[in-house]
Order: C-alpha cells, then structure tokens, then sequence
C-alpha cells in the first residue's frame, strides 16, 4: 500500500526560517554594559533554514524533543504563523504571503488536529454545533439539511455516536474529544492534515484508537499528512518518510523504514537509542554529552556539535549542507559526508 | 521478611452523595532492593497507590482499610508526627512534574539541608557536605555552584536529577517514583532511567516505579503489578508478564503498542473506555471491554490466583488453568 502514487509534491518549504524576538520594542534592546551602552537583538531561532517537500498520499512525520522547532513548523505550514525567511508552496502555488482573504479556500483544503482536545473544543458548544461551525464557515451556500447530512456522515465515518450530539466537551474522555477534533477537521473534506502530537495526551489503548481512525482516514479519504510527534515508536508505524529535527535544523530525512534500519545522523542514533523496548532488560542507550543547548543566538557551525561524540573543528565552525546518501536517505553531518563514524 | 507488605489497602473518596472506591482491596510484597513496576492507564490507580503507601492521602480521600507494614511497622495507621519519621527518611517519593516539585523560591542547597536538618542532628557546614556528595553522585557538574542557584536556573533533566538527589539524602530503602521521566524528553529520559536504576543497585535500595511505559517497566524493574479500575489484575515477574501476559487486559495493553503491529497496518486497539469509578460495571472491571467476557464475568468479581510465578484475576484464564492440568493453589 505503500507509495501508491507517484511522487507529486504538495506542500513545499523553501529554506524557511522562524524567528521570535525576545526584546520587542527600542527600549527593551538597549543593554548596558562595560560603562557603554549598547543596542542588541536577543531572538530565539525555533526554525532555520527547513527546506522539505511533503508528497501528495504520504504521511510525513517531524519529530525531535522539545524546542527543536516541530510545533513551529506545523503553525508555518497551516499558516498560523508567518515565516521570517523562506517560503511556502502549497500546490504549485506559494501560500505563505497570501492575504487572509485569499487564505481562505485554502484552510478548508488543509486542517490542523492539535495536542491538547482539552483546549482545542470550545467549552459552550455542543457537539453538533462544533462540527457544523467549520461546514458552514466554508460553504457558505449549503442548506441546513445539508450541512446536517455532512456532519452525520463523518461522525459515522470516524465513530461519533450520534447521541453525543447534544452533549458538551467536557462530558466526553480525552479519547472521545480527540475523536470529534478528528472529526471537525474532516467535516470539510481537507486534503492535508497537520496533526501536531494529536495522540500525545492520550493513553496506551485510547492510542491505537484514535491512530486506526487516522490510518482509515488517510485510506479511504486519500488524505496527506503532516504528523508532529516526539514519539518514534509511533513514527515507525505510522510514517511513510521521517524528518529529524534537531534546533530548529532537518538533522536526517529518510524512508521510515530505511531511517529505522539504518540510521546515519549521530542523533538521529542517538534518539532511536532512547526508545525503551520491551525487549530490554537494562537501559541500553547511546549517552550524549549535556543537555539541548538554548535556541536563543544560535552559535556558528552545527547545532548538534555540543553534543556530539564526532565533532571537530568544521563542525564548529561550519553548518553541515544536508546531502544525498546511496540509500536515499538525506544527512546533514560532516562525519558521515567525511565518513568519520565508521561502521 | 520483605521490606514492604501491602494487605488488602483499600482508599476511598467521599462524594457528595456517595463514596468512591479508588483503590480496592490491593495486597503486595517488596523484598530489600527489590525493583517494581507499576503500570496502568490513567484512572487505574496506580498514583493513588503510591500516595497511600506514603500516607498522603488528603480528605476528601482516606484509608478506608488494609495495612502497609514497612520495615516491620504498620504505617497505613500510624499518626502524622509517627509518619514524619518515615516520610523522606526511610521512604521517599519522585514526582513526575520537578518544578513543581522543587520549591521555586527557596536555593537548591536551602532546600537540601532543609531535608536534612529535618531528619537529623547536623552542622550546616556537615549538611552541606552531604548535599555535594549526593549531588555528584546524580552527576550534576560543579555542584558547589548549584547549591546557590534556584529551580529555574536549571534545566528539566537537571532538575529531575536534583529531586533524585533530594530522595536519596537520607539513604532510604525505599523510593517510590511516579512518573518520574514523563515530562521529559526520550534522551532525557534514558540517563535519568540508568541513573535510577544504578544508584537503587548500588546502594541497595528498594524502588516503586509507576509508569504508564510498559518499555521503562521493561527495563527497570524486576516485578510488574498491572492495574484496572483501582484493582491489580495481574502480578508477576516483568519478563513474564511482557513475555506472555495472561491477563487480556494486558495482553491489549502489549498488543495495542505500534510496535507490536507490522508499519501501516491497524493497530490491536482495545474497544471503550476505562470505567469510571462512579460507574462501576458489576463483576469483573474489565468485562465490557473484554472479548472473552461471559455471564459469570459480568456478575461475579474474579479472585487473585497464582498459576507458576504469576498471579492473574480473571475468569477466563481460571477456566483455562483449570482444564488439563487441574493445577490450583491459593
């Protein structure tokens, strides 16, 4: 089932860059130091310079640990934030400096699943009123009957009882609310979906419930997705392609299972590692020196170089290009382009 | 003698109208240094279970009936100013959220002697003294510095390892962690599991570890209790019990990992929802959601019975046992 279409992008990034400024405004920029005083730009670099194709079928999953820049990248794509630098194409046709207006048929095509189905659902809608609100938000000529018949087909489709439809979020379990924003976001027939660590908050066996529902739903509606996640096991089943972030930097693209099998990026080995199996008996993971450096004023060269066991004096001052290795995969690091790991 | 024995605990909240079973009736055993796993779902009690073994059930909750009995003293009954003395002294507890945790207007080093002073009769300067050894012991770097430094100085892991620090002060023999790695990331994660696991090896220390990850329990523990609904269900060594649960809760529990699970294909989900504990289905916890329910399921509560090495309460695995081999004991 794999591949089923030949490779057609959808949604392209184009080196694109995400800063947030931490002193807004002259006053907060002027520092005093040494008996002078002195103007500077504190900003935090959440996303440089991410160029990546998301293929029209596929599941493209983002992962890295915290502050590495996914969530960002999923608000830049759905258009929630604007990029600094860089650009984005959606269909041929770039998206990123459309007005709000011209936005607009574009957002019924892609929809985002947040983290959180606590805070994604409004509190004093009922469930019927929630998954009407989008349908007629964008289609504006639609009668109430069949703005009615939409909202029971997809509630059948992804297991929404239709009894529930009077009923407020909270009476429903962090499971059942997922469900219904998995619902809203299919009401308006997407063809893309940005699913920002949809099942993060969600138990084990609530999990694989509302993963089926993703995986039916990318069958039998063809959807492509753009899947935000820390969790790798999750990747593996359900990911076509894996993108590894690491400070805001792609670290590794590669085929899941080619990065599962044969993991280039001495992070990438690293995070893989990590995963306790079940099949363990003692912790046996690759050890990386210190802790996630900050994101504020990156410093020149790597941004893996803190912590990598391999790094030399390119690394530091030289940012790794990301190049094409034999197996397809694409590593940005300097000792596996100069060979350096072994093996 | 064993360390720690829990006999039919049972912890209740009173409701406006009713009362709720949170934990019902739960028995088990801890040798010295002995490692255990407690897994679970959210609502299955397995939190709850480590804060009735501490005595830290505020109202409206309480200790409806049952013994902890640690180190030869039952403490389930024992009073406040008896409790102090175990509490942080001979048993301490990792919470899952270390800033909330640590307090955050108080020196890491304030903190620490604070513990200490607690507990025992000591010189600021040799209090001190204990905090550095215990903080390079969790390999915190220059720990003379982070003694003046305050929580949110300090990063997630480091602060994790600090609260690690905290618990081992006094030299326990027991420590129960609750979640202890789940707010932080995987690589994270792994070092603070291999410094946990080594210093409980190395000092002898016994450890209840409460996750949700059945691949930390994996790893870490040599004894795993599978909770439901504020019951144990299934109890046993950790190997035995990932290997080849008996119970179906756990077998959906393992089967419903997406590793279990070829790429792309469904996964193994289990159908519905935990109960909730005002909801109670009668007879077994679990028969709503389990496909080998019957009638008796549905009335009748299953009982604790040992088969080998594990201990399984369920009906389904009763008539299982009790087929060929007629082997039964109690």
């Amino acid at each position: 089932m794999k591949d089923m279409m030949a490779t057609e992008p959808l949604v392209e990034l184009k080196r694109l860059s995400k800063q947030f400024d931490l002193d807004r405004g002259f006053l907060e920029t002027v520092r005093f130091r040494g008996g002078k005083f002195s103007l500077e730009q504190r900003s935090v670099h959440a996303v440089n310079g991410v160029t990546l194709t998301v293929n029209r079928g596929e599941a493209l999953c983002v992962v890295g640990e915290s502050g590495c820049g996914k969530s960002t990248v999923a608000r830049l794509v759905a258009g929630l934030l604007a990029p600094t630098t860089g650009e984005i194409h959606y269909d041929g046709a770039r998206i990123d400096t459309l007005s709000r207006g011209a936005m607009l048929p574009l957002r019924k095509k892609m929809q985002m699943i947040f983290q959180n189905p606590y805070a994604s659902l409004n509190p004093r809608m009922t469930i019927q009123q929630a998954l009407e609100e989008p349908v007629r938000h964008h289609n504006r000529g639609l009668s109430r009957q069949d703005v009615q018949d939409k909202v029971a087909e997809v509630m059948r489709a992804v297991g929404v009882d239709a009894s529930w439809s009077k009923r407020y979020p909270h009476e429903f379990s962090g499971g059942q609310r997922q469900r219904i924003a998995i619902a809203r976001a299919l009401t308006v027939d997407p063809e893309f979906i940005i699913a920002d660590e949809p099942i993060s908050a969600l138990d084990v066996s609530i999990q694989a419930q509302v993963l089926n529902l993703m995986l039916d739903a990318r069958e039998q509606r063809g959807l492509t997705y753009l899947f935000i996640t820390h969790d790798l096991s999750v990747v593996q089943h359900f990911g076509t392609r894996v993108v590894v972030l690491y400070l805001g930097s792609i670290c590794e693209v590669a085929d899941t299972g080619t990065l599962f099998a044969a993991p280039k990026h001495p992070y990438t080995k690293a995070l893989l590692s990590a995963v306790p199996q079940l099949k363990d008996d003692k912790p046996n993971h690759i050890r990386l020196k210190g802790e996630i450096p900050t994101p504020i004023n990156l410093p020149p060269g790597c941004p893996f170089q803190s912590r990598c066991a391999y790094a030399n004096d390119r690394c530091s001052v030289d940012q790794p290009m990301p190049m094409h290795q034999p197996d397809g995969a694409i590593v940005a690091c300097h000792a596996v382009e100069e060979g350096r790991l072994g093996e | 003698m064993s360390l720690l024995s829990v006999r039919e605990l049972s912890v209740k909240f009173a409701m406006r109208d009713e009362t709720v079973t949170a934990l019902d009736q739960i028995s088990f055993d801890l040798g010295k240094g002995e490692r255990l796993g407690i897994v679970g779902e959210s609502g299955a009690g397995k939190s709850i279970t480590g804060f009735a073994l501490m005595n830290l059930i505020s109202q409206p909750g309480y200790i409806d009936s049952g013994s902890v009995t640690f180190e030869g003293k039952d403490i389930a009954n024992l009073p406040e100013a008896g409790m102090r003395h175990v509490r942080g002294n001979r048993m301490a507890m990792i919470f899952q959220d270390p800033m909330v945790t640590l307090n955050p207007v108080l020196t890491i080093g304030q903190q620490m002697v604070e513990t200490l002073f607690a507990h025992r009769k000591l010189s600021r300067a040799e209090a001190k003294q204990i905090a550095i050894v215990k903080l390079r012991e969790v390999f915190i770097p220059s720990p003379e510095e982070r003694l003046n430094q305050y929580p949110h100085e300090l990063s997630g892991g480091m602060r994790q390892r600090i609260i690690i620090a905290i618990a081992l002060l006094l030299d326990p023999q027991l420590i129960i962690a609750d979640e202890p790695t789940t707010a932080l990331d995987v690589t994270i994660q792994a070092d603070i599991m291999e410094l946990l696991l080594e210093l409980c090896q190395s000092n002898k220390v016994g450890l209840i570890l409460i996750t949700h990850d059945l691949g930390v329990v994996s790893q870490m523990t040599q004894r795993t209790l599978v909770m439901y609904a504020g019951r144990i269900i299934e109890a046993g060594p950790t190997r035995e019990i990932i290997n080849d649960p008996q119970h179906p809760y756990t077998q959906g529990l393992i089967n419903a990992l997406p590793q279990q699970t070829p790429p792309g294909q469904r996964l193994k989900q289990i159908p519905g929802n935990m109960p909730s504990l005002t909801d109670m289905p009668p007879g077994c916890p679990f028969s709503p959601r389990c496909e080998y329910a019957t009638d008796q399921c549905r009335t009748t509560l299953p009982d604790m019975v040992r088969y080998g090495d594990v201990e399984v309460a369920c009906h389904e695995v009763a008539r299982l046992q009790s087929g060929p081999t007629q082997e039964k004991s109690a």
